[in-house]
């Protein structure tokens, strides 16, 4: 690669890939799966034309594709993989290994319906259904924000020894075609330098990973785990600074986009968001003061944040491309956790758009949002 | 054997008489200090910890049960790319690890040809639950979960794995540990994927008293119950001593887990056993 930045046509998971290849990974364990697939195969190709210098594992399931990460992770070497849907959901058990043996393992998930019955749109139930499995989830809503996300990702997990899970959603993000900038190799190599962990499995150290341990000593595993979380706004933001630094490019754990002044807010998750903007604008333009508050950072919930950015707000419309059954939109349910107890909350409303991968069109947002004001609060989101 | 260095610590907390410990403590011994071994949930992983113990001289890895071979891929691949070639990755598994849930990870690593060693102590049943049925318990035999015999037969996981054409697949028995010495050593000179099927009676899950573990290793072998034999590549067999000379009955005898077999019974395995030695003995 040239010492400058390029700027090239690329799909979100090829600005996946290329984030993948500039992070210089050593071992990458992957399983292909609709919608993600493209990730595997650039990367396999860079690999094989010699940009890659790693090693690369095609095990019989995304179970083994995250045993592999694991210990390789805990070895002291950088992992990378992705996948989607059915393969995250057949993670599930080792997402929670992957986070109790703090392995900082980057992972993209492309966001897609989880069956049954069989579908293949986008819709982020699969990832936020892991919620408590202890990795750190960022939403993405472009490819260049996919791209930077992924060197940010392995920034935030190093530092804090957590894995880390980027998402975009199927098709809108992983297949749509955008200007990129990719920025060049050494500006990514001082920004991310080679990956030199305080512990390794190694047999001149000794240490060993996962013995049976007392209630007391896991009790205290898991704290610790906990204060790591903690740490990840902080972290994340300073990362995303640094970035913005380098290439100009900055994204924020969350982003205000209008918010001056506006009476209603719409909070959502990655491509929406994109939509979202323009109903903002024609909302602003047909005099409402509408505003979009973005969350990239979902776990942990940055909620001073969230707080910060809604004070002073009447209300509040959140639009859940995902469904918990008996609970509703899972953005819609923890937000109203995050603002729980703040002084003059503003009125939250949960709608059920976009599940299954349904079109939303700026226009709706926009008719939702003229309307959120005119229906009653109630707990549980409603269907768009 | 000649002088040998202790990697299995005394103090841990296996049964009294254990014969998997014994096995462990001579294949650790036979493998070296430059090892990581990977050790699922299982009677080893008990002799590997509790934390902040170890019982293994060694780094331990313990994966979730079902992901042995995977992790171990995964390890091994990680210590290449660090420039730690020449350090074995071992897995220590114990049948209801590789034969039932760890067995569609252990097939992709094969059909990968995984730089790994993988050892698994074969004691025929779920022991560290408390003796339920595995893939790997035999025919007739009595468990927790099979209360009235099992009624299907053994699956045969070392045949399985030479049909994989790995390098080495072999049979050892704790009752002749100059041959799985030996073994330990061959499979530790080869690269690739490597799989040896240890044979260790569970004194409690087998039901025979605490001195009789190792006879027990033997006599499987002595009736062809268990023949100890190696397979290079998938197809070049070699068949070791001791051959079978006794009949199955000797090695059913004093085993709890074998109680109340009518004659019938005893026929059809020593049946099974007959042909399954014949077909042994064509494939050499």
């Amino acid at each position: 690669m040239s010492a400058a930045e390029t700027r090239s046509l690329l799909t979100g998971n090829h600005a996946v890939a290329w984030g993948a290849r500039l992070a210089r990974p050593k071992v990458v364990p992957v399983y292909p799966i609709t919608p993600q697939t493209p990730v595997l195969e650039l990367l396999t190709e860079f690999q094989a034309a010699g940009g890659l210098d790693a090693e690369f594992l095609t095990p019989e399931s995304e179970h083994s594709v995250m045993a592999a990460c694991i210990p390789a992770s805990l070895a002291g070497a950088r992992v990378f993989t992705a996948t989607a849907s059915q393969g995250l959901m057949l993670m599930h058990e080792l997402l929670h290994y992957a986070s109790g043996a703090r392995a900082p393992i980057v992972m993209a998930n492309v966001n897609r319906t989880v069956a049954s019955p069989w579908a293949f749109w986008p819709d982020q139930t699969d990832s936020l259904a892991q919620r408590d499995t202890g990795w750190v989830q960022l939403y993405v809503e472009s490819a260049q924000e996919a791209l930077d996300t992924v060197l940010q990702a392995f920034r935030i997990a190093e530092a804090v020894s957590l894995p880390v899970m980027l998402n975009l959603d199927a098709f809108y993000v992983s297949h749509a075609l955008e200007p990129v900038h990719v920025p060049p190799q050494a500006l990514v190599d001082a920004y991310l330098p080679a990956y030199a962990p305080e512990h390794f499995l190694d047999p001149e150290r000794g240490e060993s990973w996962g013995n049976v341990v007392t209630q007391d000593m896991y009790r205290r595993h898991r704290k610790s785990l906990g204060e790591a979380m903690a740490r990840v706004p902080e972290v994340a933001a300073e990362a995303d600074r640094e970035w913005q630094a380098l290439t100009g490019r900055g994204w924020g754990i969350t982003e205000r986009y209008r918010c001056e002044g506006a009476d209603l807010v719409i909070v959502s998750l990655g491509s929406m968001c994109g939509t979202a903007r323009e109903a903002v604008d024609a909302l602003r333009e047909a005099g409402i003061a509408a505003g979009l508050l973005k969350v990239r950072l979902f776990r942990p919930l940055p909620a001073a944040e969230l707080r910060a950015a809604l004070a002073g707000v009447r209300d509040v419309l959140v639009l859940d491309r995902n469904f918990s059954p008996g609970a509703g939109g899972v953005l819609h349910q923890e937000l109203r956790g995050a603002l729980y107890g703040m002084k003059h909350a503003p009125d939250v409303r949960g709608v059920l758009a976009g599940v299954g991968g349904v079109n939303v069109s700026a226009a709706m947002i926009a008719e939702l949002a003229r309307g959120a004001r005119i229906e009653d609060i109630v707990p549980e989101a409603v269907w768009a | 054997m000649g002088l040998m260095t202790d990697l299995l610590c005394s103090g841990h907390a296996a049964c009294p008489g254990c014969v998997e410990a014994l096995s462990l403590r001579h294949v650790l011994g036979a493998l070296g200090p430059d090892t990581v071994a990977v050790i699922p949930p299982s009677c080893l992983a008990i002799m590997a910890g509790p934390q902040p113990l170890s019982g293994l001289r060694i780094p331990v890895y313990q994966p979730a049960l079902a992901t042995s071979a995977a992790s171990a891929s995964g390890l091994r691949r990680a210590l290449d790319a660090l420039g730690k070639k020449d350090t074995q990755v071992v897995v220590f598994a114990g049948d209801g690890g590789t034969y039932d849930i760890g067995f569609q990870a252990l097939s992709s690593a094969a059909e990968r040809n995984e730089n790994i060693l993988y050892v698994c102590f074969d004691n025929e049943g779920y022991m560290n639950t408390g003796a339920q049925k595995s893939s790997s318990t035999p025919h007739f035999a009595r468990t927790g979960s099979t209360p009235a015999g099992k009624p299907t037969r053994k699956k045969n996981l070392t045949a399985i794995m030479a049909a994989h054409e790995i390098p080495y697949a072999a049979t050892a028995s704790s009752g002749f540990l100059p041959d799985l010495l030996r073994k330990v050593e061959k499979a530790r000179a080869i690269r690739g994927m490597r799989l040896i099927t240890l044979l260790v009676p569970c004194l409690d899950g087998w039901g025979v008293p605490e001195d009789q573990g190792i006879a027990l290793a033997r006599l499987a072998v002595q009736t062809g119950v268990f023949p100890l034999y190696e397979v290079e590549d998938g197809y070049r067999f070699t068949l070791n001593e001791p051959h079978k000379s006794r009949p199955v009955r000797d090695y059913l005898e004093g085993q709890r887990r074998y109680r109340e077999l009518d004659e019938g019974v005893v026929a059809t395995l020593q049946r099974e056993v007959d042909e399954g030695w014949a077909r042994l003995l064509a494939r050499l």
